[in-house]
């Protein structure tokens, strides 16, 4: 249950776990438009190093870390395997019948799947460190200068909030059902999909029906609380910045720059490599 | 004066016939006191109940919280009034809207728009007054159902209720439970908070100071409990039962023991037995 409730959250009291949300999740904006940018090996083994380094100060374990990649393995094959064979390019490697894989595709696939690695990592540390409670926090903050031109931000966060609480009490309620079905008789692992999708609707339908009861019931509980989405209301928690967000945004800020430099001015990761040739 | 109906009826509108749920009620709720109303499902018990915070306004008659009546426009004067009267429903999952305790109860003060630091000293407050302090910053999933409503509690005090109407709170929990909210509940009318306890089990009804039995929308007994405990055939008449010491000490006063008016649960009855013989 602990595991629906707080997403991927990996608990610790680590300065990382400690960095204001809003920091971090601009932080992995950030970190996600420098990957885009990003076309040499040398410059993302020094990004993989960063995440490395960022892990281990949050004391996450690595294989849970890796445990992110896994989900797209998939993903990371399928757009390899596509590069490789439709890359046209100079130098041709290999050859069978109309099958040709070219110098440069070889080297775009691995760069894609690096890429794509690199890409799930940081913001996998993002939800390892920090609970969906916060980053709806963060969220809300974050968007609250919309707020100027009447985008009713707090009524979002709210939502957001309303559906990370109903997630878990849902999951359970689907359990239950099925259960209910199961002692019925119905089941849920034997047949095509077809068949399975069909044993399904007994559950979902008195699913839908308990969930519209319980908003119904939720919206009559906040009434009662005096919610009203147009009134001033005050804000309990709220998000103050400290040194250490200072420090952590100069320093990934410093990395990410470097990342840049590297691409459009001083091309150090040729000198690099042109050491070992 | 706090709580006072004036002939109220409430008509629930349908499409083909519209189904007066409370009937020509005239009630008043004094200060301080603690008041059971009892009734079998569908008597009107919770229509009466939203109708005391304006959640529903009556189709005739008037109610009124502290000589304001609840049939206004103005969203800040119903506001004053949800304060005032505090609420609490059956189901403890369908009244939670944030998933950090400390959240949820910062909520109601929030919506009233009470300064921070305030909604801080409310929380320790809230919190203390339920027995629940050391469950500030966790969430409320891995709470039994009786922890749950003391929490759903902490969050109506939250706003500094003068009344507290609790519609059967403690229909869903176990004997453990139960006993744990109406602990709570007798606590807090100690210390001068109006109680208002819907419930179809009448040993809840032992402790009240007023016993008001519904039946089809309409008031059809009122009293101490030890004034309607005394009418068996009435209660049975509508569908309620008389709590199992009481019944016992009746059928033995019929037999001519000695046994006093006022029983307080099992121990007090086998002790007036034992005295008696
Ligand atoms: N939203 C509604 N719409 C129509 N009828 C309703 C609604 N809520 C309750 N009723 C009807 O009003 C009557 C009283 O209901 P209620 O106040 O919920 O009773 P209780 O809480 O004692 O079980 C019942 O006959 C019920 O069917
Ligand atoms: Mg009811």
């Amino acid at each position: 249950m602990n595991n629906i409730v707080f997403g991927q959250y990996y608990p610790s009291s680590s300065i990382v776990h400690r960095l204001d949300a809003r920091v971090k999740l601009l932080l992995a904006i950030a970190y996600i438009i420098t990957i885009f940018f990003v076309e040499d090996y040398v410059v993302y083994a020094g990004m993989f190093l960063f995440v490395l380094a960022v892990a281990l100060i949050a004391r996450i374990p690595l294989k849970i870390l890796f445990r992110t990649v896994r989900t797209i393995v998939v993903l990371i094959l399928i757009t390899a395997v596509i590069n490789l064979f439709f890359t046209k390019g100079e130098t041709l490697w290999w050859s069978w019948k109309f099958i040709k894989i070219y110098r440069e595709g070889v080297e775009r696939a691995i760069k894609l799947a690096l890429r794509l690695i690199l890409l799930m990592l940081f913001p996998s540390l993002l939800t390892l460190t920090t609970t969906p409670m916060e980053l709806t926090d963060a969220i809300e903050s974050l968007l609250s200068p919309l707020k100027l031109i009447k985008v009713p931000v707090h009524a979002i966060a709210l939502i957001m909030s309303i559906a990370l609480r109903m997630i878990p009490i849902l999951v359970e309620e689907t359990n239950k059902i099925m259960l209910a079905q199961k002692a019925r008789g119905a089941s849920f692992d034997t047949g095509g999909a077809l068949k399975k999708a069909k044993a399904m609707i007994p559950v979902l339908v008195p699913l839908f029906v308990g969930a519209f009861r319980r908003a119904d019931e939720l919206a009559l509980a906040m009434d009662a609380r005096c919610y009203s989405s147009v009134q001033k209301r005050t804000k309990y928690k709220v998000m103050k910045l400290h040194l250490r967000d200072a420090v952590a945004a100069v320093v990934c800020l410093a990395v990410f720059s470097v990342a840049f430099l590297n691409k459009y001015l001083f091309p150090f990761d040729e000198m690099i490599l042109s050491l070992f040739a | 004066m706090s709580v006072r109906f004036e002939n109220v009826t409430y008509e629930y509108p349908g499409e083909e016939k519209s189904v007066v749920a409370v009937k020509n009620v005239s009630l008043e709720i004094a200060d301080g006191s603690f008041v059971c109303v009892c009734g079998e499902n569908g008597s009107g018990k919770s229509t009466l109940a939203k109708l005391m915070n304006g959640l529903l306004t009556p189709s005739s008659g008037i109610v009124t919280v502290d000589g304001e009546t609840t049939s206004t426009e103005s969203e800040s004067a119903l506001f004053a009034i949800r304060s005032k009267v505090g609420m609490v429903f059956q189901n403890p999952d369908n009244q939670m809207i944030a998933s950090i305790i400390e959240d949820e109860i910062a909520f109601g003060p929030e919506n009233l728009g009470v300064p921070r630091e305030e909604i801080g000293e409310r929380i320790a407050y809230a919190l203390s007054a339920v027995g629940m302090e050391e469950h500030r910053h966790h969430t409320p999933y891995k709470l039994s159902g009786g922890q749950k409503q003391r929490i759903a509690i902490a969050a109506v005090l939250a706003m500094r209720p003068k009344i507290l109407v609790l519609d059967e709170s403690t229909a869903m929990l176990d004997p453990k439970g139960r006993a744990e909210v109406l602990a709570v509940a007798e606590e807090l009318n100690a210390q001068g908070i109006t109680v208002v306890l819907i419930t179809h089990f009448m040993e809840e009804a032992v402790r009240a100071d007023r016993v008001v039995v519904m039946s089809e929308g309409a008031v059809v007994m009122d009293g101490t409990p030890e004034e309607i405990f005394r009418d068996r055939e009435k209660i049975n008449r509508y569908h309620l039962e008389l709590p199992v010491p009481d019944y016992l000490a009746a059928e033995l006063r019929k037999e001519g023991f000695p046994i006093p008016e006022k029983i307080f649960g099992e121990e007090e009855l086998a002790e007036a037995i034992c005295r008696s013989l």
